[in-house]
């Protein structure tokens, strides 16, 4: 028998209350990535979250994140049990063409505002992918904020044509033995073009 | 069957509202037009927005579409499973379209909607889906399939079936009052179910909207005919027996649920076109200008079908098409929702254009084929028309919110 998940249709409202109760506290998931205090808390909201579906190893989330607060929130990473690391990406005009690169400094949602991420523009980057993506299934993500604290949310993997920029990794990762884009090099912008092997 | 009739009542009240905005709005302009071009009425602004704007309620005890009034716009979608899809994946699926629905049908883009600009326009967007005998297998759920559709319905001698408009493990039926609605929807849910699912045939029909004709009036079919008169009413206790398989129905993943037959039926218009108006008369049993039967009255006076001429030749004859198609019992009688195709032309200029054949029953083995073999043994309309797809659903439940469409079958 299967295991019952969660509809979609319930994803953007449960979500809500998921990021809510998350937000008043800093989650384990966090503490791995960040030090947060105990008190630490991040009040960002997130609505419509989703992640694109792939068969390959990277593989963008989106969603829309609030902030209720009357100071700017900065989200500074983030992570997913569905990925081996998640990075904070933004897409430029370089040389003409446009590519994606690591968000220097991270996402900043600004006070008593929102930040969207969307296909072509800032998102977050769910690398190292240990298996498929399949449309329908739900990722976990977490997101740490400068202000200590996470939110963790659910979303939704929906098929997408669109957000093939090639990636093009910054200094760092080009330094850092850990990081498969600078050891594979061009190998891994092959494996960001839009995924036609679904069938 | 209360959720159906509370989700009637709305849709009646917000018809009645955008009725008075539409007088409200004439007037407007009427005040602001009547010494500049009275000779060319505009389409009035209020009511068109009104129009667009109005939603059918997705959630309920069955699935919108079927009951609410006819669109003008659909496109029916016919989908087969990709081999390694399961019920796991099934249930995905379900869930991704599900979430599209309930977005689109409330005026709001999907999630990941590749052009939620043209969410805003609901224009009683309704989407309703089907289940193929396929689907069931490849959940491994086959057990669980209404005799008919394992049986699937039998072919008629006047069937030329083409693979292309027929079967399907999966269908679709996207309605609106505006077919650029229609077209984003069904852009939305197909990008959802390519995963899963490869489309078989695509469909779509039409009508006249309800700004050129009050949706009141019988539609008219491309051979003139007015088409539909007899057809149980929503929100009567006869619907509801008709079309819905009641709460203590088998199989009872099926209870609230209904199926559908979807006929393409070919006309030759050009012949059609040619024939006196008294032959075509003759061949439907009713009369062409107002669809009254040919024993006289109204287009809802009921036929005589013992009515004789002075020659003792039967008015109605009896290979006309009312007399064949009308119910010899309580039985088989089903719920017509046809829409008009138009496919334009071949190089000859010949129409590709037709019926959309569209109905909704409890039980198509009792109640649509019964007809049907009366139809094509000696329906002399036959001459001009020809079925050339089939494709037989069953209609699973309405959901609420928080569930998915099919979760009584997959769940």
């Amino acid at each position: 028998m299967i295991t019952l998940k969660r509809p979609a249709a319930a994803v953007g409202a449960t979500l809500l209350a998921v990021a809510a109760l998350s937000a008043c506290s800093s989650d384990d998931t966090a503490s791995d990535t960040t030090s947060p205090t105990d008190s630490a808390t991040c009040a960002l909201t997130v609505t419509d979250p989703w992640v694109k579906a792939t068969d390959e190893e990277m593989t963008g989330a989106f969603r829309m994140i609030e902030n209720p607060t009357d100071a700017d929130i900065t989200v500074v990473s983030a992570s997913s049990p569905s990925a081996g690391m998640m990075e904070i990406h933004e897409v430029v005009d370089q040389d003409g063409s446009m590519v994606m690169q690591q968000k220097e400094g991270g996402l900043v949602v600004p006070a008593s505002g929102s930040a969207t991420l969307k296909p072509g523009s800032d998102h977050l980057m769910l690398m190292q992918l240990p298996a498929p993506i399949e449309a329908g299934d739900e990722v976990e993500i977490t997101a740490v904020c400068d202000t200590g604290g996470a939110v963790t949310w659910t979303s939704v993997a929906k098929p997408f044509e669109g957000g093939a920029e090639p990636y093009v990794p910054g200094e760092d990762d080009a330094m850092s033995s850990e990081s498969p884009m600078a050891s594979e090099g061009a190998m891994d912008m092959e494996s960001m073009q839009p995924s036609e092997s679904t069938n | 069957m209360a959720a159906e009739s509370d989700q009637n009542r709305g849709l009646s009240r917000r018809g009645l509202l955008s009725g008075i905005a539409l007088g409200a709005g004439g007037l407007a302009v009427g005040g602001v037009t009547g010494y500049a071009a009275a000779s060319e009425p505009s389409i009035d602004e209020a009511s068109a927005t009104a129009l667009g704007s109005e939603t059918v309620d997705c959630f309920g005890t069955h699935q919108a579409g079927i009951a609410t009034p006819r669109q003008a716009h659909v496109t029916f979608i016919g989908l087969d499973l990709r081999r390694e899809v399961n019920r796991e994946a099934l249930v995905r699926m379900m869930q991704l379209l599900t979430d599209d629905i309930v977005r689109l049908t409330q005026g709001r883009p999907a999630l990941a909607d590749p052009q939620p600009e043209l969410a805003d326009v609901p224009a009683r967007l309704t989407v309703t889906a089907g289940f193929g005998e396929g689907l069931l297998t490849a959940a491994g759920l086959e057990t669980k399939s209404p005799y008919w559709l394992t049986a699937g319905l039998p072919g008629f001698k006047v069937d030329e079936l083409q693979p292309r408009w027929s079967d399907g493990d999966l269908m679709l039926q996207v309605a609106a009052e505006d077919p650029v609605t229609v077209s984003h929807a069904v852009r939305v849910l197909l990008t959802d179910a390519r995963p899963f699912a490869k489309v078989r045939w695509m469909q779509s029909g039409f009508h006249r909207p309800a700004n050129t004709a009050p949706t009141s009036t019988t539609g008219r079919n491309l051979m003139g005919q007015v088409d539909g008169t007899i057809n149980p009413q929503p929100g009567t206790e006869d619907f509801d027996q008709v079309v819905w398989i009641p709460a203590d129905g088998e199989p009872t993943w099926l209870q609230g649920g209904s199926s559908v037959v979807i006929r393409r039926i070919e006309m030759d218009l050009r012949v059609w076109g040619g024939m006196d108006e008294m032959a075509k008369e003759e061949a439907i049993g009713r009369r062409l200008s107002d669809g009254a039967p040919l024993t006289g009255g109204d287009e809802f006076t009921a036929p005589d079908f013992e009515a004789v001429d002075a020659n003792g030749f039967e008015v109605i004859p009896a290979t006309s098409h009312m007399r064949l198609a009308h119910a010899q019992d309580s039985t088989d009688r089903v719920f017509r929702r046809p829409y008009n195709y138009d496919d334009g032309v071949d190089e000859d200029g010949k129409p590709e254009a037709g019926l959309l054949f569209t109905a909704y029953m409890a039980d198509p083995d009792a109640q649509f084929v019964p007809i049907q073999q009366r139809l094509a043994d000696a329906d002399v309309l036959n001459i001009w028309t020809t079925p050339i797809g089939s494709a037989l659903f069953a209609i699973p439940p309405g959901f609420s919110e928080g569930e998915y469409l099919g979760q009584t079958l997959l769940g």
